[in-house]
């Protein structure tokens, strides 16, 4: 069996490489794709710990056994809010780009000083 | 017979003519704001004889008679009331102060006719009148401080009274300022008697000292005393304070006569008297009280012998008998101190109407040398100023000579170096001798040197910027464009003014009979008057040194007649060679004065400038002062320190907000740089706290 370290490190390798994508790059939609891979990244960890919980039998520091879905059921949560988030995110970036015409967040800093 | 006096009604009458007159007077003609200044100080009289003649002595009233209006401070156990206490004393300064004030208004009338201001000038003279006699009839120490700074105010107001006058404007800064020097430590007194007795009305705070042995109570009741007693110097103009009082000559001529020389600067003597209780349980207190009206009657004395201005002459003489009052009162006889501050009220008012007289009858001029040979001139002026001259000069059976001899003589009783006290107050009235009738001689005999400019260069020089001031007051005295040259020009003044002068020359001449002396057939009368305030407070089973000193001051004495008429008679010698000095020197033999000040120069010089006292107080003082507040206080505190931590808030607060807002880039990868420090930052202290435990 796949030991659950491996599990946290792919996760973490993806987080970290989501996290670089997010910071590095110009494109609004490449961002956009560095956050679901974050999100996915968190997933990946969920479900890593929730079967991992279960295959040490689920059991509490009280000793009764558990058997726990948490884990499972915040993935499906996760991907929920993340499509709704996607479905946001990309008709801001369709607004952004129409008024813009351009997806460079650089360019998008009306804000600044 | 009612029991209720309303003695409000005393001071506030005063006020509301000052109400009236200083709201409103602008829009009146003159003749109406003398008729309601006149009328609301009159109406203050009549109320204030009516209530001492209900209130006398013997006629079934409980003295003192205490009227409390209501409470005007209140925190915690303290409270002080409006109250006003009616004794012996506050009746005897509550006539002389309504009697001479109501006078003195009446004079006014003519002798401020043609000046600017006429209304002011009526307003502050009865916004003084109210806190005079609020001072005087005040129950407690802390309404009488009320007063106390309200005169200050009025006196303020007064000198500066012809405010474009730079001098006088100073003159009445500097009156104000060293008052307040003397009022710090009568705060500091009023606070000490807070603590220990909590309470600041006289009943209370009397009762409580009167079982006080002065050894017992020795290092507080001589600290409480001592800081009265420096409240008093200022008030009273004694050594180290009196260097406001000749300035306060600024102020036009009733002011003077009433405000620096009557009533105000006897508040300090009055409050003495009023302190009784704690000053005759702190013998060394008293004997600083002594010493200082000591040194102050012979200095003051000695500084009127060179003045040429009349004004300042009396203004000398005023300092000097205050320290009279002031040696009285220091060796524990108030009653003789209360007796000459009556008599003097008299005789120095009438002095310095009279000199107002005079002024204003030579147009403005104040300068002695340039007077002579007013005596045909102005007849009635000259006889009420040589009878208000006999009188302080202390000659039988004059006002002035009863009271003084009386404070002579209780001197000379006194255990506490009597002999030397005595000794300095004979030649001080010697020296009161010999300058009154300086003034006497150089006004009224002589020829009229007026416009002529003869007078010693020396002396000229050393009083330059005294007569710069009174350039000016000959300017705004309006005479002195119609009548400032020729003989024909001296006028005797308008009988508004002269009849004032003949009832204050009447009460100079019989003041003095309500204290003859057992020794000259009289009965003391004002003695054994004021004997329950003097003595009341004292306990007879501390007959100590200081109760025997009371007994000692109202006693008849009977078995010393003897001494005390030779007392007596060596100070009315002493006076008679003060005048004859004057004469000779004055009158027979006008050259011998330059040549005298011509041999002893220096000492001539010295005196002429008044010990150089008010330079002394600029260089070691004023000047250091005025170096501490702009190097360290101004520049260096309220610049650098409080300034700079203001402003310094102000640009910090701009500068970090400056580089702050770079954080604030609105370039939405920066944010999320942010967001990942911040997210990192988290996790590095969750695995720090997983690691640490």
């Amino acid at each position: 069996m796949v030991p659950l370290s491996w599990y946290l490190i792919l996760s973490a390798v993806l987080f970290c490489l989501g996290v670089l994508g997010f910071l590095l790059k110009r494109n609004i939609i490449t961002i956009f794709m560095s956050i679901e891979l974050m999100l996915n990244a968190v997933n990946l960890s969920f479900v890593a710990f929730a079967n991992y919980w279960n295959a040490r039998g689920g059991l509490l520091p009280s000793g009764k056994a558990v058997v726990g879905l948490s884990g499972h059921v915040f993935v499906f949560f996760v991907m929920v809010v993340a499509a709704a988030e996607a479905a946001v995110g990309l008709a801001i970036i369709i607004a952004v780009f129409r008024t813009r015409e351009t997806l460079n967040v650089d360019r998008v800093n009306l804000l600044k000083l | 017979m009612t029991d209720n006096l309303h003695l409000w009604a005393i001071p506030l009458l005063p006020l509301a003519g000052a109400a009236i007159n200083g709201l409103f007077g602008r829009h009146f003609k003159n003749r109406v704001v003398s008729t309601v200044a006149l009328f609301f100080t009159a109406m203050s009289f009549g109320w204030a004889a009516w209530a001492v003649k209900t209130a006398w002595p013997g006629g079934g009233m409980t003295l003192p008679h205490i009227e409390t209006l209501g409470t005007w401070i209140y925190a915690g156990k303290f409270s002080v009331p409006f109250g006003f206490y009616l004794d012996q004393l506050s009746m005897i300064m509550v006539l002389v102060v309504t009697g001479v004030g109501f006078l003195i208004h009446i004079y006014s009338v003519g002798y401020m006719a043609h000046e600017g201001g006429y209304y002011r000038f009526f307003a502050y003279l009865n916004l003084f009148m109210f806190f005079m006699l609020t001072l005087i009839l005040a129950n407690n120490y802390l309404l009488m401080f009320v007063g106390w700074e309200g005169v200050g105010l009025a006196s303020y107001l007064l000198i500066g009274f012809f405010f474009l006058k730079d001098s006088a404007a100073n003159a009445g800064k500097k009156a104000f300022i060293v008052n307040r020097i003397g009022d710090f430590a009568f705060l500091i007194g009023m606070f000490l008697i807070i603590q220990h007795w909590g309470s600041l009305n006289y009943d209370v705070v009397f009762k409580a000292v009167s079982p006080i042995s002065p050894e017992a109570g020795w290092g507080l009741l001589t600290a409480i005393a001592l800081c009265l007693m420096f409240g008093a110097t200022g008030k009273s103009a004694q050594v180290p304070l009196y260097v406001w009082l000749p300035d306060a000559m600024e102020g036009p001529t009733p002011v003077s006569a009433l405000i620096h020389a009557a009533t105000m600067v006897t508040a300090g003597i009055y409050m003495i008297a009023r302190s009784n209780a704690i000053f005759s349980r702190a013998p060394h207190a008293l004997e600083v009280v002594a010493i200082i009206g000591c040194i102050t009657a012979i200095f003051a004395a000695t500084m009127g012998l060179a003045q040429t201005d009349i004004k300042r002459v009396l203004a000398y003489s005023t300092v000097s008998q205050l320290g009279y009052m002031f040696l009285a009162c220091g060796v524990a006889a108030y009653s003789a101190a209360i007796f000459h501050l009556m008599t003097h009220a008299f005789f120095k008012a009438l002095l310095f109407l009279g000199a107002g007289s005079v002024i204003h009858a030579v147009g403005g001029e104040q300068d002695m040398r340039r007077m002579g040979g007013l005596r045909k001139l102005i007849p009635r002026t000259f006889w009420v100023i040589t009878i208000a001259t006999i009188a302080i000069a202390g000659i039988p059976p004059f006002a002035g000579f009863f009271s003084k001899d009386e404070i002579l003589g209780q001197v000379f009783a006194s255990t506490h170096g009597g002999k030397i006290l005595w000794a300095v107050g004979l030649l001080t009235a010697g020296l009161t001798s010999f300058y009154m009738f300086r003034l006497w001689f150089m006004t009224f005999f002589g020829e009229l040197k007026l416009g002529s400019v003869d007078a010693g260069e020396e002396a000229h020089k050393a009083s330059a910027p005294a007569h710069a001031g009174h350039g000016a007051a000959s300017h705004s005295h309006g005479h002195a464009d119609d009548h400032s040259h020729g003989h024909g020009g001296v006028h005797e003044s308008p009988w508004i003014m002269i009849a004032p002068l003949m009832v204050l020359a009447l009460l100079s001449i019989i003041g003095g009979w309500v204290g003859i002396p057992g020794s000259m057939g009289g009965h003391n009368e004002i003695g054994n008057f004021l004997k329950p305030v003097m003595t009341a407070s004292v306990s007879t089973e501390h007959a100590g040194e200081t109760a025997g000193l009371q007994e000692r001051q109202t006693e008849e004495p009977k078995e010393n007649n003897s001494e005390e008429l030779m007392l007596a008679a060596i100070s009315v010698g002493v006076a008679l060679i003060g005048f004859y000095f004057a004469w000779l020197l004055y009158y027979k033999r006008p050259e011998l004065p330059d040549k005298i000040t011509a041999k002893i120069h220096g000492i001539y010089l010295l005196v002429l400038h008044k010990y150089y006292v008010d330079e002394g107080y600029s260089q070691l003082i004023i000047k250091p002062l005025l170096a501490l507040s702009t190097v360290v206080l101004w520049k260096g505190v309220d610049q650098a320190v409080i300034d700079g931590m203001v402003n310094g808030a102000g640009s910090a607060s701009k500068g970090i907000g400056g580089e702050l807002r770079r954080i604030q880039s609105g370039n939405i990868r920066s944010y999320a740089a942010w967001v990942a420090i911040g997210g990192a930052a988290v996790i590095a202290y969750m695995i720090y706290i997983g690691v640490a435990k």
